[in-house]
């Protein structure tokens, strides 16, 4: 296929996400106000996403999280996935290194169609977390067929 | 609010520092290290390693974790969006501390790794009692 309709790496689509991330980081400006400069994200958890039949699958790594501390929801074409990863070592201890991040983040995704929300499944196994979102029905192909006046 | 490092897995890298057996690329494990009274813990982010695929060697002040990990989709899936990418992981550290390496323990809880270093005996500190003179 020479043209890919719901290729996100398309530049316009990649100039789409860029500006969902900079109005993101204008609510979190709002949200953050007591700071002093704007707090936007410096990066975005980062997401697989693939198609599987009639299915959107969605994977993310999310090692030490509990399903307590992971939020996902489907609102007017827009997956919500929000992550809650505690900083809870305790005080006094020397870190030699710390690479591992910690806090709360948030990733929306925009649907490439229609999801049946009540059979949106997620799972958690070994620090990997997967949402399947089935199509809804009004958003599976359906063959029309053509009456002839015969 | 996340803290400022990266949450994007950072991409893969060649193998460059030593000769491995498993050719090709790996991850490089986010990781903290911690050091307590009396031991080093070694936390690392291994998601979706297997515990059988995880090995752990620790060898004259070198502690190296690798683990393979296989694909979970198949090859020629095509991803609408492809982020990071799966695969195995490799790290390794010069430890300079006395680590009595017999008492090394690992634990695997969702995907993250805890490396429990105990100091050997003779760096950890100890208090010198003062004989008082009666």
């Amino acid at each position: 296929m020479v043209f890919q309709c719901v290729n996100t790496r398309h530049p316009l689509n990649q100039f789409r996400d860029e500006m969902d991330r900079l109005l993101s980081g204008v609510a979190e400006y709002t949200a953050t106000s007591a700071g002093l400069w704007p707090r936007i994200s410096r990066g975005q958890h980062a997401v697989n996403l693939w198609e599987d039949g009639d299915t959107l699958n969605v994977e993310l790594e999310v090692p030490g999280l509990s399903s307590d501390q992971v939020e996902i929801s489907v609102v007017s074409g827009e997956l919500t996935i929000g992550l809650n990863r505690p900083n809870n070592k305790e005080e006094g201890v020397l870190f030699h290194r710390r690479e591992r991040w910690f806090g709360q983040v948030k990733r929306v995704l925009r649907l490439p169609f229609d999801v049946d929300a009540d059979r949106v499944a997620a799972e958690l196994n070994d620090g990997i977390l997967k949402i399947t979102l089935p199509k809804a029905e009004s958003a599976k192909p359906r063959k029309i067929a053509v009456a002839s006046a015969s | 609010m996340a803290n400022e490092n990266t949450l994007t897995k950072p991409p893969a890298e060649e193998s460059a520092d030593r000769e491995r057996t498993r050719g090709g690329r790996h991850y490089r494990p986010a990781v903290d290290i911690l050091e307590m009274a009396d031991e080093l813990l070694v936390v690392a982010d291994v998601p979706g390693a297997d515990r059988d695929k995880i090995d752990i060697q620790f060898e004259e002040g070198t502690l190296t974790i690798s683990a393979e990990v296989e694909p979970r989709q198949p090859q020629d899936t095509e991803y609408l969006l492809e982020e990071y990418g799966v695969g195995d992981y490799y790290r390794s550290f010069q430890v300079s501390e006395k680590i009595d390496s017999e008492r090394i323990t690992a634990e695997l809880a969702a995907g993250v790794l805890t490396l429990h270093l105990p100091k050997a005996g003779a760096s950890k500190p100890r208090k010198i009692a003062i004989a008082t003179s009666a």
